[in-house]
């Protein structure tokens, strides 16, 4: 152990770092609960079974296979290689050099893995950024995909691959201070092994080039994870309680409205006694919450957490049929609209606010609106988009992490219909033909047998199947 | 039904017949198909007749929640009263409204898709789909409902149907959980779609003609396998290809889609119930 001014400047820096993350997360807490009471309590051991099928298994990533192994890469090289931030933690507290050698052929294992895991997340990385800046893929462009989602995503690339050189820094530059020093360093380093070459055989420049490489890769871990709230790259820990909190239902199965089941039973039965409404802590009666969402306040908490678990991936976008036809709804938008929305109204992240960056118009559609009525809807979703949707599931399909932008669109569209009545015409007499007819058509509720009249009649010469 | 009650009688399954099945010209001969299955192989049903309402799935997937729950509630207080207990449908729409939506309004039912319940006949060797009109020589492809399929997972029971038919069946590329939506879905079948560059029937029925045709990328069977049917030329006779549907809205969009392509002469779009009647020979 040298114990010495280093590991008090470490200490330092990680209580800030981890710090400054704590209070990140608390924020993000907070805008996340602001979101409507919804109990998602309960079938703890299906919820973890799917955690552990589609969060850790990545399940549903293998819809799309290069993508899906290119992730796998850094995913598995994310986990093994934050097994050694342990043994940079320890060594940077307490003075020691690399203090799970004790482990023995398993530390050599271990290092060898995090070598190789290493190089193949750096090709990984270097594959990712030719996808989204070469080749173009067609899912990572859209009117969603502004300024800051394009940086964002690429800066994400390059610290992955600043992370990885430093590791390799400090890896060939210790190897290469142990040879020139005629000691063995215990671990396996089949990809340092290769550098050692290029680097020099001084040992004072050694033991810096160590150090930088050290102190470069902790440091780098402490501000990238104190970027992840304020980015996409936030679902590397967002995916997992998303997925625990998944809808457990059939997917075609919508949310009955409590309140108006109440209001119905009460039409139908006049003795039916309605509940009392709720009652604020001091006593007196608490606002009526509107029928559907207008603002991320009125959507369920797990639909903000929805929000923040986004890779903006765009596998919900790409296969959502009114996007595929050059409809404005994009799914996607939705999801990242309530994110942006969020940080708006409540707690803007955090340590930079990625909504100064780049404030372009999503949609030349969107309503420019006073302070009032600047929320969610209309502020930054349009009804357009929302009655482009066919509620057919695809994009809730496609989420490798189980977000529903289906379940945004359908209490925004609540809103429109039962706040507003704020409903495209033609639905209205549609509406207006079930209330009337028991039919969304305009036919007699007393032609509904005629099926039935010529059954083995008329019927029988007009079915020609043959072509 | 209400004749039924009269007697004192319950029928052992109720077939809800949906707005669609009572009251769409085309859609009617599909009711009248699964009906003349039903009598066929003697099942005890009945139908709601006047007393079968809207089940608000298009109201509610709307957003008119209200409406919505006033139709459901009306509808379970008439099943209830007739002590229903098992409900068969041809409309994945009413199927999965019924099935999922309902029960937390007072609704409980076993309800089965007519696909499932077809698949059970077959099953049980009451349907044979032999005597009838042959499919031999004919391509089927089948198009996925979203409210059948990745609503509800069901997706092997309408393929099991076919697979009785003596046809070439082919699968579309985008099917199953991947499969595209006919457009109608969430209340579009009563509006205008919002402005894009093309419908969403007008893609799918593209993509379906492009499988029948031999066309498209990749030709697989239902089981998966590689198909060996070949490119037929355009203008070639396609020998009545069909494109099979499980749904009312499918129907009328994938029909409109053909006829938008002039392709109505050579391809036509058949609900699974209308092909196994013809081939067990219930249609004349």
């Amino acid at each position: 152990m040298h114990f010495s001014i280093q590991n008090i400047l470490f200490l330092l820096v990680a209580v800030a770092g981890f710090g400054l993350f704590a209070w990140q997360v608390r924020k993000i807490q907070a805008n996340i609960l602001v979101g409507r009471d919804r109990d998602m309590s309960g079938n703890v051991n299906e919820r973890l079974s799917k955690t552990l099928l589609v969060a850790f298994g990545q399940q549903k990533m293998f819809k799309r296979l290069t993508p899906a192994i290119l992730h796998l890469i850094v995913y598995v090289g994310f986990i093994v290689i934050n097994i050694e931030v342990i043994e940079i933690l320890i060594d940077g507290l307490f003075g020691t050099h690399r203090v799970l050698q004790f482990l023995g052929p398993l530390y050599s294992a271990l290092t060898g893995t995090n070598e190789i895991l290493g190089a193949l997340v750096i090709v990984a990385v270097a594959a990712f950024w030719w996808r989204r800046n070469v080749k173009g893929v067609r899912r990572f462009s859209g009117p969603e995909m502004r300024a800051w989602s394009k940086l964002d995503a690429n800066v994400i690339l390059y610290v992955e691959v600043i992370l990885m050189a430093a590791l390799f820094t400090m890896n060939a530059a210790d190897l290469k201070l142990h040879q020139v020093e005629g000691r063995t360093l215990p671990g396996a380093f089949p990809i340092s092994s290769l550098l050692t070459g290029i680097f020099p055989d001084n040992t004072t420049a050694l033991e810096v080039l160590e150090r930088i490489g050290w102190w470069a890769h902790i440091v780098g871990i402490l501000l990238f994870l104190n970027y992840l709230p304020s980015s996409k790259h936030f679902h590397i820990i967002m995916a997992f309680p998303n997925v625990y909190y998944s809808r457990l239902v059939p997917q075609g199965q919508f949310s009955n409205v409590e309140s108006i089941t109440h209001e119905v039973k009460a039409m139908m039965d006049p003795s039916y006694e309605v509940p009392a409404p709720a009652v604020g802590p001091d006593g007196s009666a608490a606002a009526p919450t509107p029928f559907g969402a207008k603002d991320v306040d009125d959507l369920a908490w797990t639909n903000l957490l929805n929000a923040y678990s986004c890779t903006e991936c765009g596998r919900c976008t790409s296969v959502c049929p009114a996007n595929l036809t050059g409809k404005l709804l994009s799914p996607r938008k939705i999801i990242m609209d309530t994110r942006d929305r969020m940080e708006e109204k409540y707690n803007s992240p955090l340590i930079f606010n990625p909504n100064l960056y780049g404030k372009e118009a999503k949609h030349d559609t969107q309503e420019q609106l006073d302070a009032e009525n600047h929320t969610l809807l209309r502020g930054y979703v349009t009804p357009e988009e929302l009655w482009a949707c066919t509620t057919c599931n695809a994009c809730v399909e496609a989420c490798p992490v189980n977000i529903n932008p289906l379940e945004s669109i359908v209490e925004m569209r609540r809103f429109l219909v039962l706040e507003e009545s704020a409903a495209p015409n033609s639905l209205n007499v549609m509406f207006s033909n079930i209330e009337n007819n028991g039919a969304p058509w305009a036919f007699s509720p007393s032609d509904r047998f005629n099926w039935a009249d010529d059954l083995y009649v008329a019927d029988k010469a007009t079915t020609p199947l043959a072509g | 039904m209400a004749d039924l009650a009269a007697k004192g009688e319950t029928p052992e399954v109720l077939f809800w017949v949906g707005c669609a099945g009572a009251f769409d010209d085309r859609y009617k001969r599909v009711t009248r198909a699964f009906v003349r299955i039903l009598e066929h192989v003697g099942v005890n049903y009945a139908v709601l007749g006047m007393e079968e309402s809207c089940t608000g799935d298009p109201a509610k997937r709307a957003g008119n929640e209200f409406l919505f729950q006033m139709q459901a509630m009306q509808n379970i207080t008439t099943l209830n009263g007739y002590g229903i207990k098992k409900v068969v449908t041809a409309c994945p729409h009413c199927f999965n409204t019924i099935k999922n939506e309902y029960p937390a309004l007072g609704g409980e039912y076993e309800v089965i898709h007519h696909s499932t319940f077809l698949q059970q006949l077959i099953n049980e060797g009451k349907v044979k789909a032999e005597g009838g009109e042959s499919f031999k020589g004919r391509r089927i492809t089948f198009h996925d409902s979203c409210y059948l399929g990745r609503a509800n997972n069901i997706y092997e029971a309408p393929r099991a149907v076919l697979e009785v038919l003596d046809a070439d069946l082919l699968e579309m590329k985008r099917c199953k959980t991947n499969g595209l939506c006919c457009g109608a879905g969430g209340a579009q079948m009563w509006k205008e779609p919002e402005p894009g560059k093309k419908d969403i029937n007008i893609e799918r029925a593209e993509e379906a003609l492009a499988t029948l045709d031999g066309n498209a990328d990749v030709l697989l069977n239902l089981q998966g396998v590689e198909s060996t049917a070949p490119v037929l030329p355009a203008g070639s006779n396609r020998n009545g290809s069909v494109i099979a549907v499980a749904c009312p809205f499918c129907m009328t969009m994938m029909a409109d889609g053909v006829k938008n392509k002039e392709r109505e002469s050579d391809v036509q779009v058949f609900d699974l119930a209308e092909l196994i009647a013809s081939a067990e020979g219930l249609n004349a």
